[in-house]
């Protein structure tokens, strides 16, 4: 047990010295959040599907960097997408604007939805119909009705 | 209507398996670049082996040029580098932009002007040197401007300081003779017609 436990004190000693590796100061919360928020959005530009956050390639390191020295000099979010969408395009923003291009991929879930609740809806209709037919059908089952409860009723007594 | 319904998933799968069979045949890597058809981004950077002369976009006009983004670090750069070299003996003018590798201060690494000048010299010497002069950016802010996403990369530049092509890889004679040939023969007729 106290092997165990020593075990795991030394495991998380190893996450926070991982944790701790790139040490960077912020005058405040709001510019660590920030920080932190944009390396997570802007996509690496050399490596497939990474954020800037995740990615050790060296424009990575670089556009981190950047990012870093902008928000310590007080600049928004604004400014430094706009700084990096100027060099790399829109390629390295994951939240694409909406333009005619993006139209389709912005639009696509709501086109999506309607087309689901037309379907249902037209499903709701259709078994709706069914339903009163079958009602209006049954005076003339009737004889049949008599028939299959004789039917039900042989088979009852033989069990 | 009861037909249409039916067969309104095969549509679909075939709609899906085209587009994602687009995919496979696709570059992951081309991408429309931002920076073409703007003037160069101002910098002021010293040349590679001359340190005390500086570069800056102005001096760089009059004539079409490429902008070859390069490292002795990068195996790709060093494979381009004999081919270069041979259009630059058919008239190319080529400039190098150097991407110096980031040095870690962890591993006890700093930035060392004479052994980085050392290294190049010896691997020109090995390799063919298609450079016209190289263009030392160590700390890549000119490259990020660019837009440059690792080496090799080649832009070509016209005779007025615009970007006119970005190309993103190695330069080898299919690329070249496909790709950026044509558009450089481009704007170097506008050069002479100027």
């Amino acid at each position: 047990m106290k092997i165990l436990l020593q075990f795991l004190t030394l495991i998380l000693f190893a996450m926070s010295a991982q944790a701790t590796e790139e040490v960077l100061s912020f005058d405040n919360e709001a510019q660590r959040q920030l920080y932190q928020q944009l390396t997570a959005e802007l996509r690496c530009p050399q490596c497939q599907n990474q954020n800037i956050a995740d990615s050790n390639a060296i424009v990575s390191v670089d556009m981190r960097q950047k990012t870093y020295d902008m928000i310590k000099q007080g600049r928004q979010r604004d400014d430094v997408l706009d700084y990096m969408i100027n060099r790399y395009g829109n390629f390295v923003h994951y939240q694409p604007p909406l333009n005619r291009y993006t139209l389709l991929l912005w639009l696509a879930p709501l086109l999506m939805l309607l087309a689901l609740v037309a379907l249902q809806v037209k499903r709701r209709r259709q078994q709706a119909n069914e339903s009163s037919a079958e009602i209006a059908e049954q005076p003339v089952s009737a004889p049949l009705d008599a028939e299959l409860d004789k039917l039900i009723e042989q088979y009852r007594s033989k069990k | 209507m009861r037909k249409l319904m039916f067969y309104l998933p095969l549509v679909l799968f075939l709609t899906l398996a085209l587009f994602l069979l687009s995919g496979l045949f696709s570059n992951p890597m081309e991408r429309e670049s931002v920076t073409t058809n703007k003037p160069l981004p101002a910098f002021s950077l010293p040349d590679l082996m001359q340190p005390a002369q500086r570069w800056q976009p102005a001096q760089l006009r009059g004539e079409t040029f490429l902008l070859n983004v390069w490292g002795t670090w990068c195996p790709t750069c060093n494979a381009e580098l004999s081919y270069m070299t041979e259009l630059k003996q058919q008239g190319v003018k080529i400039i190098g932009l150097y991407y110096v590798l980031p040095a870690d201060p962890l591993l006890g690494e700093s930035f060392d002007l004479a052994l980085l000048q050392a290294d190049v010299s010896n691997k020109l010497q090995q390799r063919g040197n298609p450079y016209q002069f190289n263009i030392l950016d160590a700390d890549r802010s000119l490259s990020l401007d660019l837009g440059v996403s690792g080496a090799p990369e080649t832009f070509i530049v016209d005779s007025n300081g615009i970007v006119r092509e970005h190309h993103i890889g190695d330069i080898n004679p299919q690329v070249w003779r496909n790709k950026l040939a044509p558009l450089y023969q481009k704007w170097r007729q506008q050069d002479s017609t100027e």
